[in-house]
């Protein structure tokens, strides 16, 4: 790589970085750019081809059409709620075993922890189906046992959707929830119980803290692939609950509407790169107030 | 003393519910898979191997499984091959730009899956390429690489620098050290970073829905399978059997791990992240 003013190492490191580098410039830049100017682009009913030039009319729709705009909320409140419902039930279970679990056995609950993770995501989605449909796995114990008269209906609600993806990434909140934990000095907290805090207070001022980078980094690892989640609204929503990436699916292959489908996913991003952005600047503030 | 016992039991309490929850889908798996029952439901009937044999016998699914070990395969191999040079050049090297363009190239593990897929459709019909499983290996390819780099980055900065530098010194070139010092050493990061490639291609549904044409992959077999309930005891089957196939591949992936650590000195701690 001839760039005179660059000692050896750097362009042994450019020369190295350059495959991998431009493979993603090509299967990922440029369809994303491409992606943007589709989606400035006309859309014309009943023509099946693109019509070139600019308007901003796609994202106007996205923005002001209440149907539209209603997936857009959904998908990202749904994402919150599975992010907050996944992190809290993860916690509990990074704290254990960070400070409970004895250190040799850490790595064989890690591992048992990770294991269903790996486990095809489309027939876990779809055993949770199974287990909440009418005549499913728990309607057909329970009504056995005699315990309900009549099934209930817990499939096509978004709590039964929430559950789903809770249970789909659940092993990647508390891997780096654990891994923060982990890097706490133990001997801090003893020095804040020396100084007479009670083991609650410890934990609310030292512990919680010192852990947040690691629970901010679980946030995000969650958010941002549900908010994109496609098979989870298909199979447990039932096609009634669409989010982002059911509409964008049938926009882009369904109606051949492109350049709408192209603003939807234009603007899906934006809206996740606006809420990781408030993330790290949480995690910045907390990093700052710790030194 | 008594109160730290209970606090710990509590959460020791909470953790097997927790476990309980991550592990109940699975195992309804085999339950279901050797229960002669038609429909997915409590009481169990009887024991039968018949779904494994409809299973065996299933032309589309044998397709669907050649593509998908293609395609898996094809695309491990190619995603740790380009993870080895972004590593490489992370750990070794500095140069300007090191943390963007290490970041653009990780970049694939934080969009959204279907964007990906979309916005790579939308290139390959425009430019007019037929759909096939190759074009699903190029998009398996990108979502696989940052896997790699993540796990070769680890095997590569324990790497111990004078190892090589005693190389030179006793007259190998750059290439030599590199093949006959660096590669054995970080051989095992190698063979983690196919294992989970692999695991990741061969579960991957979104970009293979999309960008595979007509062919089957497993996954959008099973996907276009479930509208069927006569197929579901089927489907029980091959999930066991993929649940099976992926523990044991992890299993392996974990032992080869830990062995490498342990030729390196490091402590055998930590998970597969």
């Amino acid at each position: 790589m001839g760039k005179g003013g660059l000692d050896a190492e750097a362009r042994q490191g450019f020369a190295l970085i350059a495959p991998p580098f431009l493979y993603t410039l090509l299967v990922l830049a440029a369809p994303l750019l491409t992606l943007l100017f589709y989606s400035f682009f006309l859309y014309k009913a009943g023509y099946g081809d693109l019509v070139a030039g600019f308007t901003l009319e796609n994202y106007r729709q996205i923005w002001a059409d209440p149907i539209f705009r209603a997936i857009m909320e959904r998908s990202l409140w749904v994402s919150g709620l599975v992010t907050l419902v996944t992190v809290a039930l993860a916690f509990p279970i990074a704290y254990y075993l960070s400070f409970v679990v004895a250190p040799e056995r850490k790595a064989l609950w890690l591992f048992l922890i990770t294991i269903p993770f790996w486990t095809s995501y489309l027939i876990r989605v779809f055993l949770w189906k199974v287990i909440m449909e009418q005549n499913g796995v728990i309607n057909s114990a329970l009504v056995g046992l005699g315990i309900l008269d009549q099934p209930v209906t817990m499939l096509r609600t978004v709590g039964a959707i929430v559950m789903t993806l809770a249970h789909a990434y659940a092993p990647f909140a508390i891997l780096p929830i654990f891994v923060a934990l982990e890097k706490i000095d133990r001997s801090l907290l003893e020095a804040g119980r020396d100084l007479g805090e009670s083991r609650l207070m410890t934990f609310w001022r030292v512990t919680l803290p010192l852990a947040m980078p690691g629970v901010i980094a679980a946030a995000l690892i969650v958010f941002i692939p549900t908010v994109g989640d496609y098979v989870t609204p298909e199979l447990i929503g039932g096609g009634r609950i669409p989010m982002v990436a059911n509409f964008i699916q049938v926009q882009m292959l369904g109606l051949d509407n492109r350049p709408l489908g192209s603003a939807m996913s234009v603007s899906a991003m934006l809206a996740v790169a606006v809420v990781s952005l408030v993330f790290l600047l949480l995690n910045r503030r907390f990093l700052k107030v710790r030194a | 003393m008594s109160r730290r016992s209970f606090r710990g039991g509590g959460l020791r309490g909470y953790a097997m519910l927790y476990l309980l929850f991550l592990y109940a889908p699975i195992i309804l798996l085999p339950l279901f898979a050797f229960n002669s029952g038609t429909i997915i439901a409590f009481p169990l009937r009887g024991f039968t191997t018949d779904w494994f044999a409809q299973m065996w016998a299933n032309a589309t699914l044998r397709r669907a499984l050649t593509n998908s070990l293609t395609i898996a395969v094809s695309a491990s191999i190619l995603a740790t091959c380009l993870a080895v040079f972004a590593a490489r050049a992370s750990t070794r090297f500095a140069f300007p730009g090191k943390g963007g363009m290490m970041g653009f190239i990780m970049l694939p593990m934080v969009l959204p899956e279907i964007i990906v897929a979309m916005s790579l459709l939308v290139v390959l019909l425009g430019v007019g390429v037929e759909l096939s499983i190759l074009t699903v290996i190029v998009g398996h390819t990108l979502i696989c690489m940052p896997y790699g780099i993540a796990v070769l980055s680890t095997a590569f900065s324990s790497l111990d620098r004078s190892l090589e530098e005693a190389a030179y010194d006793l007259g190998e070139t750059r290439w030599g050290a590199f093949r006959l010092i660096t590669l054995p050493l970080v051989m095992p990061g190698i063979i983690s970073s196919l294992l989970i490639s692999f695991t990741i291609s061969l579960d991957e549904f979104i970009i293979a829905f999309f960008l595979a044409g007509n062919q089957p992959t497993l996954p959008t077999y099973i996907f276009s399978q479930l509208r069927f309930p006569k197929q579901i005891p089927m489907i029980m089957a091959l999930g066991t059997v993929l649940v099976a196939l992926s523990i044991l591949l992890l299993a392996i992936g974990e032992y080869l791990r830990r062995r490498g650590n342990a030729r390196m000195g490091a402590s055998a701690s930590g998970g597969l992240l």
